[in-house]
């Protein structure tokens, strides 16, 4: 969804400088326009991480026509709405349902059965974009049995991706990768029992969202909002530079119960984290971790 | 003469036999990090653990925010791009270009906007057009690329595409990449680390 005005426009955009675009010229430039959206706009990307934001910025820049950063900088501190299409450029991480199916399976197997042992458990999916992971986890919880025992809260920084999540459609013909992730994730119904094929797409079951609270987060700049048994937030961190990273590692590890649950994207690790030795691996290959202090 | 600081290797189909061959021939002391890209399905075996039979340096399959150590080898995971950063490796999962995550093209043009001339580059067999554009922006910026022969490649379509549209590429057979690599990365001048400015 991210681009939509752009693509049509050029084919194939370049997604970094011109050859004989200045180095040193390109970097003060991109700082100023984070600075400026962020004193302009409260959108705090300065310590996302510089390659991918890199990237991105000048797809933007190729899909508004521009040549340089400072013209993309002038676009959208005078235009909302040009902000708002970098916006999505900049903060829409779309994932698939069951992405990595075997960390769900070993969820199934290693987490589950934590979490029975609870009266209640509160969940938090940090960072969950138009929603595919969340619908995969109130899948499995719901097939555990679980689902009338625990609350969802689902948070992105985003509102226009939590709107799509909210509606809980999607495209139909990426159907047949996901019923096959939910069988790899070790579903054992038929998949097509959990949506209905409209002219708009999957449409999935309402019931999946009964427990999932879906509001705008920000994990920048926002703080802890309540304790949670488990959270989510897989394949979004990549985004942010180590000094962020640790910051949202500190919020994370400041929202856990006691052995709570921490669970990264597949690439993703505590490795390289101060707060490596405050968890213990519980599934060290799905990036499963258990908070121990 | 350049001092190179990074290899960065490209393929597709028929990759694994080829990055075999490469990558048995490269031994330690080994001065640069090396970055493979090879097209693969999310469900596909783990490569890094294969190729580590292969070759004395360290495999590795690449995670967010590594930092580059000279001698490993860092494999781009499946379903993932890979970005180069100045002594880092970056990750994302921004849509496929042209039909692929890992992107060759995506991992060869943030190496040249990090490292410029220090960079290698070598496509290797492949059964689509994916590195071409990536392999030229670093002959832009003042890197090496090197082309597997497509007489050699188990698929050309990769090779050939490459050898055709990169100025300056060195086509050469399978067999010679390895000792090309090592007398490129083993001058005798001094080192330079990290990446350009």
């Amino acid at each position: 969804m991210s681009g939509s005005t752009g693509k049509a426009r050029t084919k194939v955009a370049l997604a970094h400088a011109p050859p004989t675009y200045p180095r040193d010229l390109e970097t003060i430039e991109v700082q100023l326009l984070l600075e400026g959206i962020f004193q302009q706009y409260g959108f705090d990307f300065r310590s996302y991480a510089y390659t991918s934001l890199k990237r991105r910025l000048w797809k933007r820049i190729q899909a508004e026509g521009l040549t340089s950063i400072s013209a993309l900088q002038d676009l959208v501190l005078h235009h909302p709405e040009a902000m708002e299409r970098l916006l999505l450029d900049l903060s829409v991480n779309v994932s698939t349902m069951f992405r990595d199916p075997e960390m769900y399976a070993a969820f199934r197997l290693e987490v589950v059965p934590l979490l029975r042992t609870y009266p209640f458990v509160r969940i938090w999916h940090a960072g969950c974009s138009t929603g595919e992971e969340v619908y995969s986890l109130s899948i499995l919880l719901q097939e555990e049995g679980l689902g009338d025992r625990v609350r969802v809260y689902a948070t992105d920084i985003n509102e226009a991706v939590l709107q799509v999540a909210r509606e809980g459609i999607y495209p139909i013909e990426k159907m047949q990768e996901y019923t096959h992730n939910y069988q790899a994730a070790g579903g054992e119904r038929a998949f097509s029992e959990y949506y209905t094929a409209n002219y708009d797409g999957a449409r999935f079951d309402p019931a999946l969202r009964r427990n999932v609270v879906f509001s705008q987060h920000n994990l920048v700049t926002d703080r802890s909002f309540a304790e949670f048994n488990v959270i989510f937030c897989r394949n979004v961190m990549i985004y942010f530079d180590r000094k962020l990273q640790e910051r949202v590692h500190g919020l994370f590890y400041e929202s856990l119960a006691r052995f709570g649950i921490l669970v990264l994207g597949h690439k993703e690790s505590l490795r390289t984290s101060r707060f490596e030795n405050l968890y213990e691996p519980l599934d060290a290959k799905h990036k499963i971790y258990r908070r121990i202090e | 003469m350049t001092a190179r600081s990074l290899i960065t290797i490209g393929t597709s189909a028929g990759g694994l036999h080829a990055l075999t061959i490469v990558l048995a021939g490269l031994r330690p002391p080994f001065d640069v990090p090396v970055v493979v890209v090879q097209h693969r399905s999310p469900s596909s075996h783990d490569l890094a653990h294969v190729l580590q039979d292969s070759t004395q340096l360290i495999v590795e399959e690449a995670e967010d925010k590594v930092i580059l150590e000279d001698g490993h080898v860092y494999i781009a995971p499946a379903d993932y791009h890979v970005l180069i950063g100045p002594g880092e490796l970056a990750l994302t999962i921004d849509e496929p270009v042209r039909y692929s995550r890992p992107s060759i093209d995506v991992c060869f043009e943030s190496a040249a906007e990090s490292y410029g001339s220090g960079v290698i580059a070598v496509i290797l067999t492949g059964a689509n057009q994916d590195g071409c554009r990536g392999a030229r922006r670093i002959a832009e910026a003042g890197g090496q690329v090197i082309v597997q022969d497509p007489a050699t490649a188990e698929s050309p379509t990769m090779p050939l595409a490459a050898s055709k549209s990169v100025e300056g590429a060195m086509v050469m057979p399978l067999e010679e990449i390895a000792g090309a690599l090592m007398s490129m990365t083993t001058m005798p001048v001094p080192h330079v680390r990290g990446g350009v400015k």
